[in-house]
């Protein structure tokens, strides 16, 4: 195996990852303040997909063009969820919270295949068959290239939300102290709307950027949810950087076992690196753990 | 006392309903009923229309292809009606591309009444049902699945007209040699990629095990299996282009087809052609979502023989019907899936199971639509008359190369580098 080939799979496990990364985003800073595991994940970031779809079909509108509109949409159906289903159950065991965001995410699934029918479908746009050449030897796709930078300017934006808007400092306090953010005189529920709002925009994004690289259907999701699940295990449950640090780790760890031992053993290998995170480091690499 | 007992007895036997006369009666009337019965209830039987249960992949990863098939089942129906075979009933199910859900669907499929099941594209959900039907005695008739092992393990319900793995295999090898002798160009190596399930694992298998045979003149240098749900190729790609084969043998599926295709565009990787023992490659929506790119690929597989009667009415049924979709594999053998059935059902005269297997057994159809000069079976169910030909993408269209009887174009090998395409 020579270095290039190496080189070229490792640039394309990172520009995978991220678009990972910004897919379990969503499931963490979910999971980070409201404290739901979010069973419906892969379910909504399908939901995008299939908007950049529709988008691309009716008005030749690039995925990435779409981005701002899925967000947008997703947002609000992100925030009545929350408001109108999720919080009232808050309050119910775990068990049945998972029950009510998996029926969520099936009646999801019914509704795509009622609308979309059980076909994979997929987008043909003027750089699909492009690459960029750096150097001699290194080819970098294009279509990935563009979706590993729109996840990073997401991501980034999302980082920089939470850390220097009021309303993010906000929702970071809700996840802190849940009682002392109701002293002070937070609107949590408002917050945790908010909170959801923002997990479903990130996957409706993240959903656009991933029409570019995989074809659509309506039984796509329970993947994604799983993968996702692995990231924000391995990267830390709630963890931001971790989710991204996470995907870039799956990312290229995939395609690393993929050109060195077999590609069919590319999920082993993921599910390797879970169990041994979850054995030496069970709050994750970026998780804080828990006294 | 006692003349009272035997009174009362006499006179019950006298007011009997029945006489020895009329028991006499009875009994010949009954011999009589019984004589004539299975003749009226087979006729009575042979007056229903066949309940065939048709099982494919309509969702999930395979949805296209089990849709292209279904397209080949509808069509046996108008067509096998003008050629004077009886009325069938197509019961459908959907094993959502996965092979749990294949052993469901198929016995739902026995429990809702169906008399045979015909399906099922996948070798994995293949052997799911072979394995239903055998225990529920329901015949199975295989429109497509090339694991040898379905009729090679005693089964007595199975019926396979496709080729199983070592003939597609032997097939492509002869079609092979013919190409590279015919364009004089021959690679000294071979890449393989396959993807990780039954179907091509035994296809992969068989490939291993029939080369030395062959005396093929390539090296197969890797061996390369991927997940059939793989998200994205772009590393097993790499590795194919990293192991310098100078040709690509691929044994895969539609989605993966596409993903590939795209993946060795955009890596540049060129070999001297792509060589495909599969579905996928010729299919209307690989050359669909590929375009130019989709071109020059040769797909060595089981094809439809343009020249015969059958083969011309399918083909003007497809195009008054489906005018956009040229007839594949997916369509013809499937469409003599359905004919295999209803052939059964006229000669059986019947729809018991036991009937039909009989009927199945002695089955011999020579006015059919693929390459196999006739339809019948041996004594494992397997029709050992299937072909294969290779056939070329050429500007969105299916083009036989060989065998050179049944050729209409002159092969493209090596294939065109991408960037000289249109």
């Amino acid at each position: 195996m020579d270095f290039w080939t190496l080189a070229n799979a490792l640039a394309t496990g990172l520009l995978t990852g991220l678009v990972y990364g910004l897919s379990a985003l969503g499931l963490s800073v979910i999971f980070g303040v409201i404290r739901i595991v979010n069973f419906a994940h892969g379910e909504i970031m399908v939901m995008g997909m299939f908007f950049a779809l529709v988008m691309f079909r009716w008005l030749g509108l690039d995925p990435m063009l779409s981005v701002p509109l899925a967000a947008a949409i997703l947002f609000v159906f992100g925030y009545a969820l929350q408001s109108t289903v999720i919080s009232r159950v808050a309050h119910l065991p775990d068990h049945m919270q998972f029950l009510l965001l998996a029926a969520i995410a099936v009646m999801i699934v019914n509704g795509s295949l009622l609308i979309f029918g059980p076909d994979p479908q997929a987008i043909n746009i003027s750089y699909s068959f492009d690459s960029f050449d750096i150097g001699e030897n290194l080819i970098i796709d294009k279509t990935r290239a563009y979706a590993a930078i729109a996840a990073v300017a997401i991501s980034g934006l999302l980082l920089g939300f939470f850390k220097y808007s009021r309303t993010g400092k906000a929702i970071r306090a809700c996840a802190d102290n849940y009682l002392g953010a109701q002293v002070v005189g937070l609107k949590v529920d408002h917050l945790y709307a908010l909170t959801f709002g923002i997990g479903a925009a990130c996957l409706g994004a993240a959903g656009c950027v991933l029409l570019l690289l995989i074809e659509v259907h309506p039984y796509l999701a329970p993947g994604y949810t799983l993968l996702a699940f692995v990231i924000v295990i391995i990267g830390g449950l709630g963890s931001m950087t971790g989710a991204l640090v996470g995907g870039i780790l799956i990312g290229m760890s995939e395609a690393l076992a993929a050109i060195v031992l077999q590609p069919s053993m590319k999920s082993a290998f993921s599910f390797g690196l879970l169990i041994l995170v979850l054995l030496l480091r069970p709050q994750g690499l970026m998780g804080k753990s828990v006294k | 006392m006692t003349d009272k007992v035997n009174k009362t007895k006499s006179e019950k036997t006298t007011g009997s309903i029945i006489s020895r006369r009329q028991f006499t009666a009875g009994v010949a009337a009954v011999g009589a009923a019984a004589s004539v019965g299975p003749w009226y209830i087979k006729n009575a039987r042979a007056a229903e229309p066949l309940k065939v249960g048709v099982l494919l992949p309509r969702s999930g990863g395979q949805a296209q292809i089990g849709i292209d098939c279904q397209r080949g089942a509808d069509a046996a129906l108008p067509i096998l009606k003008d050629l004077g075979y009886p009325e069938l009933k197509f019961m459908l199910a959907d094993f959502e591309t996965k092979v749990d859900v294949a052993r469901t669907q198929t016995a739902k499929l026995i429990d809702e009444g169906a008399h045979l099941v015909v399906g099922a594209f996948d070798s994995g959900a293949t052997m799911a049902a072979a394995q239903v039907c055998e225990q529920r005695n329901i015949p199975l008739v295989v429109n497509i699945a090339a694991v040898p092992k379905l009729t090679g393990m005693g089964l007595k319900w199975v019926f396979r007209n496709f080729p199983h793995g070592p003939m597609i295999v032997k097939d492509a090898f002869v079609n092979q040699k013919a190409l590279f002798k015919m364009t004089g160009h021959t690679p000294k190596t071979v890449t393989l990629m396959h993807v990780n399930d039954t179907f091509g694992s035994s296809l992969a298998g068989a490939l291993f095990k029939l080369a030395p045979r062959f005396k093929m003149p390539y090296k197969i240098v890797e061996k390369i299996s991927y997940d059939p749900y793989g998200r994205d190729l772009s590393a097993e790609v790499r590795k194919a282009k990293a192991s310098k084969g100078e040709a690509l043998w691929v044994v895969s599926r539609l989605n993966d087809a596409i993903m590939m295709t795209k993946e060795m565009v955009k890596q540049r990787f060129e070999p001297m052609g792509i060589l495909s023992t599969g579905p996928g490659w010729y299919d209307q929506e690989y050359m669909k979502a590929t375009g130019k790119f989709g071109d020059d690929v040769i797909s060595l597989v089981p094809w439809h023989d343009s020249n015969k009667p059958l083969s011309k009415t399918l083909e003007a049924y497809f195009a008054k019907h489906h005018p956009d979709r040229q007839v594949n594999p997916n369509h013809t053998y499937t469409f003599e899936g359905i004919m295999v059935a209803a052939d059964a059902y006229k000669r059986a005269g019947s729809t018991d199971a036991k009937a039909l297997q009989a009927a199945l057994r002695t089955t011999n159809i020579t006015n059919n639509v693929t390459t196999a000069e006739r339809i019948t079976f041996d004594k494992n169910g397997q029709n050992p008359h299937v072909k294969n030909s290779a056939v070329q993408n050429r500007g969105g269209k299916n083009l036989v190369i060989l065998p050179q009887s049944a050729a209409v174009a002159k092969p493209i090998w090596p294939m065109r580098p991408w960037k000289k395409r249109g």
